[in-house]
């Protein structure tokens, strides 16, 4: 095996894992701060899939690199308005039990 | 990238190995608090990935965003909320379980299939940028994406507006303008919980 670098499909793969993993973490958990470090993870695959093609692909301009950034801005806004969200839902309902949350179910 | 290519094989193996383990912990361990502090491990791990594909300044900014910020915010919002509750047990959890978890494992075959049979084209490693990177990003940012980097920085003073809205308990008890006291009832609920009973 005669490598120059690690190939692009390596860190697709890894991302791809990262993200379904992510996806069951955000079907399955019942807490809703786990919900919000799921949705974490699923930004962060993302965030690696962009860093791999603009290093890979597009590797004089580095648009993806700039996409991360601000990928980055807006997961941290979320995850500031996220909690802030889940911290008044607490104080109204008591739990953080995702099953508790149906009161827009019909 | 000066590295030689058997040590930056070996550094995306030990790195890619940590990240889906710890992700896996992420959404599998019991104890949310193990959790949070794995999330960070991920967070770094990361980070070094960045490292490897030779983006030094974003791997900086991971490192102080997501471990710095969104972790330490995720773990105080565990220390707030952190109270032991029994779940109520739903019924139908294994037929659940069973459908997201296929099609989490459809998606993740589907997603692996474009990976390895799509043909990528790749750019040649001459003229990669390399350790330029963060004087390209600076560029980028100030002339083709000044707009955008302009409107994060209002999406920023927005959520941080909101999430002070959103998560505040106490407002004052008089109207600072009138004198008069405010009605709380519109602006914060009051202090029993509401909407417990429904169910």
């Amino acid at each position: 095996m005669n490598l120059e670098s690690i190939p692009l499909q390596a860190f697709l793969i890894v991302s791809s894992a990262l993200f379904c993993i992510g996806i069951w973490g955000l079907l399955n958990s019942r807490n809703a701060v786990r919900v919000l470090m799921s949705i974490e993870l699923m930004l962060n695959a993302v965030n690696i899939n962009l860093m791999a093609f603009s290093s890979y692909v597009d590797n004089n301009l580095i648009q993806g690199q700039v996409f991360t950034i601000f990928v980055i801005t807006v997961a941290a806004a979320e995850a500031a308005v996220g909690l802030a969200i889940l911290l008044s839902l607490y104080r109204n309902r008591v739990t953080v039990d995702m099953e508790s949350f149906n009161l827009l179910k019909w | 990238m000066s590295i030689a290519i058997t040590t930056q094989i070996i550094c995306f193996s030990v790195l890619s190995l940590v990240i889906l383990i710890g992700a896996l912990g992420v959404v599998l361990l019991e104890s949310i608090v193990y959790s949070a502090f794995l999330l960070g491990g991920v967070f770094m791990s990361v980070a070094g990935l960045y490292l490897l594909l030779n983006a030094s300044f974003v791997a900086a900014a991971q490192v102080l965003v997501y471990v710095g910020a969104v972790n330490v915010l995720i773990i105080f919002a565990i220390m707030l909320v952190n109270k032991k509750e029994d779940l109520k047990p739903i019924s139908d959890i294994k037929s659940r379980r069973i459908i997201s978890t296929s099609i989490c494992l459809t998606l993740l075959s589907l997603l692996i299939r474009v990976d390895l049979t799509n043909v990528w084209s790749l750019s040649s490693p001459q003229n990669s940028i390399g350790e330029e990177s963060t004087i390209r990003i600076g560029e980028h940012l100030f002339s083709d994406y000044l707009l955008p980097f302009e409107v994060a920085s209002v999406l920023l003073l927005m959520a941080m507006i909101g999430a002070i809205v959103l998560a505040r308990r106490d407002v004052m008890s008089k109207d600072i303008s009138t004198g008069l006291p405010v009605d709380q009832e519109l602006i914060e609920k009051s202090s029993e919980p509401l909407l417990t009973n429904k169910n």
